[in-house]
């Protein structure tokens, strides 16, 4: 597995914006949708409306170990109306967003469709990016060759539990963004700021210059603002699902505009 | 070498198993692995886990000539007793060794998944024996099939939480477990109850069920002049299966580990990665993963152990498959005949022995007998009228 930083001209779509946002004191802000949920088109219309600097979409699988009660009701509610990963990228074609589209999958997804095949297929659709959750440092060689061959970025993931030695490989082997796992659990919204996710922000931001960004347990706009006051940006998560179910896409585009504002320093 | 060696330094049989979990799991499954490759080689920690499994879980467990039925066979039939051990199953040697380590670790805590509540009620004894907290994972489906087994964790005082998501059965309460465990991950130790999982659990809960298959091999040799012809065990996630198969992976004995027809992981799957490991799985054309469906709750798992993938891939292990109607038969069979009451899991092996019977006329044949039945007479009940 190679894990050499690449030099300036090598950063891919999503990794160049975010670092020319960020040089321009921008926060950046990532949006989670799960593909395939009723009206997940026009919440990402919304989102990209009211300042969103990339969308994840997320691809529904049956077992979703990270993710918590809400993210697993979306998927659910997804592979009930028989969405899968063909209907979901052809429908991704039609977007029409300006900004950088990630996908955010479990591995056997990918394992399935083969990797070559699988990062041909996003690239096709028109997503730069992938993150997959449970696909840690040791295991990820295999499809980090074929996602780079295909100019995919592979964002990955760092956990509160990872000893020091530990984050530079990871941050070495990240492209696009590194992801902050912003507490022990899996994700869902919560009261509090975990107080682990500005931490590890900060041990990220002291040893690389990829962007960082904190995801999983940032429940709201004033969440954002506090942990933007150490990295990134922020992915939100179950927060605009949950508002997407309970409320559809104008709630999401109403709440990102909230969160944008919120970490306009 | 032994066939059924240590995995690679990535935890893979061959082409199987690996540690596809969450980054945060990361730490505590290296941890989880130096904890084991130490403790396994200190001479105080097995002297402990063998005096447990004596004292305690009353091993060894007896080997038991099955005469009535071998005649109606035309066969030699051995049974191996695990249902006699404390707990009912065989689950009782992976859960005194797993308890045993996470305490030596300074855990305090123990979460587990279970299908018909055997591993449940195995944790939920070494916990208590322990002093540990412990909190059951199980399907809301097994709960209301398996009421006993839930009642027996609660009086010994586990949490026992019914999982309602996916399939609710064993693999939504595997994902369940592991998301409990990825959130308290400093003080509590996941005791997964079958050779599947992320590495190192595969190869862990092999080596502690691999007394399962010492006894029998000695066994054996005392009564027989060699090993056995066949030998047969059910397969879930396979750990009865494998404990009794390394006492004889290097002997020229036929291996056959017997899938439920509604969930032949090895027999109807693809190779998938799930629940940390990559494996034979059954999934449909987009790699979601199929529920199960059996007759037997400890057997309702769409994947397999890694290891047993790699035994079928080198064509060592066979893993052919029962119905649900076969299982019924056989179970009725060797209450009859022979006075013992099969946990429906084990009644899928001797399902597949007596349909092979006609082609084994005069073999012995060594079936792993892994749980006994107690828990499972009031569905039959329901089932035979």
């Amino acid at each position: 597995m190679s894990a050499s930083t690449p030099t300036s001209t090598d950063f891919g779509t999503m990794e160049t914006q975010f670092r020319a946002k960020r040089a321009a004191g921008r926060k950046l802000l990532v949006p989670y949708v799960t593909g395939g949920l009723e009206g997940w088109q026009q919440a990402i219309r919304a989102a990209a409306d009211n300042g969103a600097d990339a969308i994840e979409i997320g691809l529904p699988f049956s077992d979703p170990v990270m993710d918590g009660p809400v993210i697993q009701e979306a998927s659910q509610r997804a592979l009930d109306a028989g969405i899968n990963i063909n209907i979901i990228f052809d429908q991704v074609r039609e977007l029409d967003v300006e900004i950088p589209l990630a996908v955010m999958c479990y591995y056997n997804t990918i394992h399935h469709a083969g990797h070559e095949r699988f990062a041909h297929l996003l690239d096709a659709a028109g997503i730069v990016a992938a993150i997959v959750p449970d696909l840690p440092l040791e295991e990820s060689g295999p499809w980090c060759t074929a996602a780079d061959a295909e100019g995919i970025e592979t964002v990955m993931l760092a956990a509160p539990t990872a000893p020091d030695e530990r984050l530079p490989r990871i941050a070495a082997r990240a492209r696009g963004f590194v992801y902050s796992v912003g507490l022990l659990g899996v994700t869902g919204e919560r009261t509090s700021l975990a107080a682990s996710a500005t931490s590890l922000a900060g041990r990220l931001k002291a040893i690389t210059d990829v962007p960082v960004l904190v995801g999983v347990g940032v429940s709201n706009a004033e969440q954002a603002r506090e942990a933007c006051l150490i990295a990134d940006g922020v992915i939100q998560g179950a927060s605009v699902v949950k508002r997407l179910m309970d409320h559809g896409p104008e709630a999401v585009g109403d709440y990102v505009a909230e969160v944008r504002a919120a970490i306009t320093f | 070498m032994s066939i059924m060696a240590e995995p690679s330094a990535e935890g893979r049989f061959g082409e199987f198993g690996g540690r596809y979990v969450p980054e945060t799991l990361v730490p505590a499954c290296q941890e989880l692995e130096a904890a084991f490759r130490e403790a396994w080689s200190d001479p105080t920690f097995v002297t402990e886990l063998d005096d447990l499994l004596r004292d305690y879980a009353g091993r060894p467990s007896i080997l038991t000539e099955c005469h009535n039925l071998g005649a109606q066979l035309g066969i030699r039939l051995l049974l191996k007793r695990e249902d006699l051990n404390h707990t009912g199953s065989h689950k009782i040697n992976n859960v005194l060794g797993q308890a045993l380590l996470a305490k030596r670790m300074g855990k305090t805590r123990l979460v587990a998944e279970t299908g018909a509540g055997q591993h449940g009620v195995a944790s939920a004894t070494a916990a208590a024996l322990m002093g540990m907290s412990c909190k059951v994972y199980m399907g809301a489906v097994d709960v209301e099939r398996q009421a006993l087994n839930v009642f027996r964790m609660k009086l010994l005082g586990s949490e026992v939480e019914a999982v309602q998501s996916g399939s609710r059965t064993l693999k939504d309460a595997v994902n369940e477990a592991m998301r409990d465990w990825v959130a308290n991950v400093g003080e509590t130790h996941y005791c997964l109850g079958s050779v599947m999982g992320p590495h190192p659990y595969p190869w862990m809960v092999r080596e502690f069920h691999r007394v399962v298959g010492k006894e029998a091999f000695a066994q054996c040799n005392a009564l027989l002049d060699g090993p056995p012809d066949v030998v047969v065990a059910c397969v879930g996630g396979g750990s009865n299966a494998i404990g009794i198969f390394s006492g004889f992976v290097d002997t020229t004995a036929r291996l056959i580990g017997v899938e439920p027809a509604g969930g032949a992981a090895v027999g109807r799957g693809v190779p998938g990665v799930v629940h940390g490991m990559r494996s034979y799985l059954m999934q449909d054309e987009y790699g979601q993963v199929q529920e199960a469906q059996s007759i037997s709750a400890g057997l309702d798992y769409p994947g397999v152990g890694p290891e047993h993938s790699y035994l079928s891939s080198i064509g060592r292990a066979e893993y052919p498959a029962v119905t649900d109607a076969e299982v019924i038969e056989a179970f009725k069979m060797m209450a009859r005949s022979e006075g013992i009451i099969p946990a429906l899991e084990s009644a899928h092996a001797l399902a597949w022995i007596v349909r092979e019977a006609p082609t084994m006329q005069g073999q012995v044949v060594l079936m792993n007998l892994s749980g006994r039945g107690d828990k499972d007479v009031e569905q039959m009940m329901e089932i035979l009228g």
